[in-house]
């Protein structure tokens, strides 16, 4: 009981001094995870929409696939990640390895599969209401894509929200392909491992009482931005 | 308006989940004017229009216009028994199919406009959908389904669940169709509606077509017991 006060104490002492290094870790969080979350929910949330709309003989298969990835452990995602982007690796001339840029890569991976398979979920009801009218029109595929992407744009938004939380609480992917470095790779989850392992558990503490309001921030914007839980239904 | 008639359904039949629903039934629709779809319920009327519009695929035999399939279907239109309303404002739905096939935002919903004006609906233009009754629904689906002035509008018991000043309105566009040169096929079992409308008659009895005809003709003397059975309010087996 006594530590998560002194980490409640720690997290209001940071906040209130402004601490420079703080805000930078909060800021490269925040820069890593929704720029992740943009590329996944830009690639997830049509490949959703696609499987949605088409009948296909692999289909099912294609949906189980996606659905155990949504599982992927990150701890693989960084290794295989580390292993394409490191110097002897097939994409080591980039010199990507331990920059930022890799550590988004690597979330997009984790999380573009669960973005695809809850916008899949939701997309395939609204489907099963539209379908028929939607036939009768003689709408392309492409129309019937974007039709229910913008219909379905609450609902998608979700998805692209649970994206984020997974990415936002994630640690052993960018751990790995970030290598947790000071001033460079250094983000939230990395710091409050690194401060744990250190033995200084007021400062892990802190830190993530700050994450965690800070999940709860974007969320909040999103959903104040967007307007939803407003009106009744839509 | 594209010349889509004569319609030919040839031993078409429509199987779902190992059972046959339709057929197989043969007939041919030409001309103008109105054909109604009698019959029970589960006599296959939802079935065979489906069947006539490709939203079911014939089993066997085969569903064939004057037209290439794909330029038929684009001249056709369907009205549901329960309106599908997408997730926007009345206006943009009304406008939907016109977006859907090219015409520009701005045109789209000017003609929108002008249809929801003609459907008395001027006040709802930005509601949402669902907000509307069920009567508005359905006209906001009428609307929807002439918006682009098809050659061939199928109706699928689009009065039954609507009180009576609701299917007159609905009726009054449904002439105004007719007039414009629209064909007309519909199903319904209100008989009444039946003998205000219809030019010609399809009667159906599980699965079969058991009369095709002028419609003054089925009305005074029908050809078979069923149909006999029906018009005399009977419930038919």
């Amino acid at each position: 009981m006594d530590d998560l006060w002194q980490g409640m104490l720690a997290a209001l002492r940071l906040i209130v001094a402004l601490d420079a290094d703080l805000f930078e870790i909060i800021g490269r969080s925040l820069y890593v995870t929704l720029t992740a979350t943009l590329i996944a929910s830009a690639i997830g949330l049509p490949l959703g929409a696609w499987l949605a709309v088409s009948r296909f003989r692999q289909r099912r298969v294609v949906i189980s696939l996606l659905n155990a990835l949504m599982g992927l452990p990150p701890v693989v995602v960084g290794l295989l990640t580390y292993l394409i982007f490191s110097r002897a690796g097939p994409l080591g001339v980039f010199g990507l390895l331990f920059t930022p840029t890799a550590m988004i890569i690597a979330q997009c991976i984790i999380i573009t599969p669960l973005i695809a398979s809850i916008a899949h979920q939701s997309l395939r009801d609204l489907w099963a209401e539209y379908h028929d009218l939607l036939i009768s029109i003689s709408t392309t595929r492409g129309t019937r894509i974007r039709t229910l992407l913008w219909d379905g744009r609450r609902a998608l938004l979700t998805a692209s929200l649970a994206g984020f939380g997974r990415a936002i609480g994630e640690v052993g992917a960018i751990l790995i392909v970030g290598g947790n470095i000071d001033h460079v790779t250094r983000v939230l989850t990395t710091a409050i491992a690194l401060e744990t392992s250190k033995g200084n558990l007021a400062m892990a503490l802190a830190l993530g009482l700050i994450l965690i309001a800070l999940a709860i921030g974007v969320n909040l914007a999103v959903h104040g931005l967007s307007r939803t839980e407003r009106t009744a239904r839509w | 308006m594209v010349e889509l008639l004569p319609l030919t359904l040839t031993d078409a039949s429509v199987r779902k989940e190992g059972k046959t629903l339709l057929g197989p039934l043969s007939l041919t629709l030409s001309g103008t004017g109105t054909t109604i779809l009698l019959g029970p319920n589960g006599a296959g009327k939802s079935t065979l229009l489906r069947l006539m519009h490709g939203l079911d695929r014939p089993a066997s035999g085969s569903v064939t216009w004057a037209a290439p399939r794909q330029t038929a279907h684009l001249h056709q239109a369907f009205v549901f028994q329960q309106p599908i309303l997408l997730r926007r404002s009345v206006l943009d739905n009304i406008a939907y199919p016109l977006i859907a096939h090219g015409t520009s935002r701005a045109t789209a919903r000017e003609a929108a406009r002008d249809w929801l004006s003609r459907i008395g609906l001027s006040a709802h233009v930005n509601r949402p959908a669902h907000t509307l009754s069920g009567g508005e629904r359905q006209k906001m689906a009428m609307a929807r389904g002439l918006i682009r002035a098809p050659s061939v509008l199928f109706l699928d018991e689009p009065c039954s669940n609507l009180d009576g000043q609701a299917t007159a309105e609905i009726e009054a566009l449904l002439h105004e169709a007719r007039n414009a040169g629209t064909r007309l096929i519909m199903a319904t079992h209100d008989l009444g509606q039946a003998r205000r409308l219809a030019t010609d008659i399809i009667f159906l009895h599980k699965g079969r077509l058991l009369e095709h005809g002028p419609a003054d003709p089925f009305f005074t003397r029908p050809a078979t017991s069923e149909a006999t059975a029906f018009l005399q309010g009977d419930i038919v087996l």
